[in-house]
């Protein structure tokens, strides 16, 4: 499905041959925590190549006793068809550091909010072209109108929103009434 | 019954709701009235497939017959469905697609928000995750039941008309039944005096000011959908939905 940038799509089969090389000389049991949260801030997501799975807050948690690795992974959306690949490409870059079995455990609850992303993610976003979410989750409106949305490109705040629901779940459609550019709005939840 | 026997009927009650709506909205895909719309509609298609698995994952868990959510959403019969007969209602045109959806997000906003709060703590996360999608399908529902009965003199009268079609199957929404009661009692499932006061406000809400006239509370109600007595048009949702899993069973590479 062309969208973003096209050079971090790979296929599922790719993705199950590169899963199974395992570097023989690797170390993993010299990494700390730490690193393998840096292993994963390499890994991005496939819909929105611009930022981390761990700037996006899906990666909640990593569990590492030096033996057995798991790593708790969260959706953003119940439907989201990336929530598989996601999983995926994750478990190629542990393999790929020398993890032969790393677990991923997918969590509910606390459900993803895009409080979550951090302040360099919403940053990247916007270089991106995808406005960042505005505001806080806990103070959306159910029926009243929605936030001002800034133009990613200009910065212009007089925009109109064009549909609720943008490309993928997480993004509503909108434009900017300055530059005349429709741009993508990582919506607020 | 027993509180665990409801549980798991209450469970596949959610779950087949979602999932039947998700089909209805998917037959729109390719055909729908303008493009944002029709990525609105498979969006909140998704969110609705998605919900079910969740939904279906747990019962498959609670069931525990060797069947997983696959085959719970594509081996059964329409008999065994439960879910609520305004789903499978068919889409005709897009004030009745819409005022499906407006009802059906209602009930199902104020039926989540009250599961958040589930005694029953995998209930409340999967409801927490959700509520924030049922959130905007409901702000984009209601928004499209007010456009379209404040609008022109042709949208609101085939608003009206579809409140009027629908209304024969809301009562459902809001009219507990045994399980009901027991998951209610148990502190699992919503209070249903509270669960229909919150649909009746806000429906009632939205369609003053969409200038509507809601059906009278007391009319007649086609019930049944939860015992899996279904309109005939069910039947025809799971023939599609179901064909290629009946043709291929078990097969793991599609």
């Amino acid at each position: 499905m062309p969208q973003h940038g096209e050079s971090d799509h790979r296929s599922a089969v790719d993705i199950l041959i590169a899963s199974d090389r395992v570097p023989a000389n690797a170390r993993p049991d010299l990494l700390t925590e730490d690193d393998i949260w840096a292993l994963l801030e390499e890994v991005k997501d496939p819909e929105v190549p611009a930022v981390s799975v761990v700037e996006l807050g899906i990666v909640r948690a990593v569990h590492w006793d030096g033996k057995e690795l798991s790593i708790d992974v969260t959706p953003t959306y119940s439907g989201c068809p990336a929530t598989e690949l996601i999983e995926e490409l994750i478990t190629e870059a542990l393999r790929a550091a020398g993890f032969r079995d790393p677990k991923i455990n997918q969590v509910l609850s606390p459900a993803w909010t895009t409080d979550w992303i951090t302040a360099e993610g919403k940053e990247k976003l916007r270089a991106f072209g995808i406005a960042p979410p505005e505001g806080s989750s806990s103070k959306m409106s159910l029926l009243g109108e929605p936030d001002v949305i800034a133009c990613p490109h200009c910065g212009s705040k007089d925009t109109e929103r064009v549909s609720e629901f943008g490309s993928t779940a997480c993004k509503a459609l909108y434009r900017c009434k300055e530059c005349l550019e429709p741009f993508d709005y990582f919506k607020c939840i | 019954m027993t509180q665990a026997e409801a549980l798991k009927e209450y469970l596949l009650r959610l779950a087949d709701s979602d999932m039947i709506l998700g089909q209805r909205l998917c037959e729109l895909c390719g055909k729908a009235p303008a493009l944002e719309e029709e990525m609105a509609l498979m969006n909140v298609a998704l969110d609705l497939v998605g919900q079910a698995r969740n939904w279906y994952e747990y019962a498959a868990e609670l069931i525990d017959d060797g069947r997983d959510a696959d085959k719970l959403a594509f081996r059964r019969d329409a008999h065994n469905y439960r879910n609520l007969l305004l789903t499978e209602q068919p889409n005709e045109d897009y004030a009745v697609t819409m005022g499906r959806q407006f009802f059906f997000d209602v009930w199902h906003y104020f039926t989540l928000k009250s599961l958040t709060e589930s005694s029953d703590e995998r209930i409340a996360g999967i409801a927490a995750k959700a509520l924030k999608e049922a959130t905007y399908h409901l702000r984009r529902s209601s928004e499209w039941v007010k456009r379209l009965g404040d609008g022109t003199e042709e949208s609101h009268k085939r608003m009206q008309d579809a409140v009027d079609i629908l209304w024969r199957f809301t009562g459902e929404l809001i009219t507990p039944d045994d399980t009901d009661r027991a998951l209610a009692e148990a502190g699992i499932g919503p209070d249903p005096d509270q669960l229909a006061k919150d649909w009746r406000g806000m429906v009632n809400e939205v369609l003053t000011q969409a200038t509507l006239t809601p059906g009278a509370e007391d009319a007649w109600m086609y019930m049944g959908g939860k015992h899996g007595e279904h309109t005939e048009h069910l039947g025809f949702i799971l023939a599609e939905m179901q064909f290629l899993q009946r043709a291929y069973p078990d097969a793991t590479t599609w």
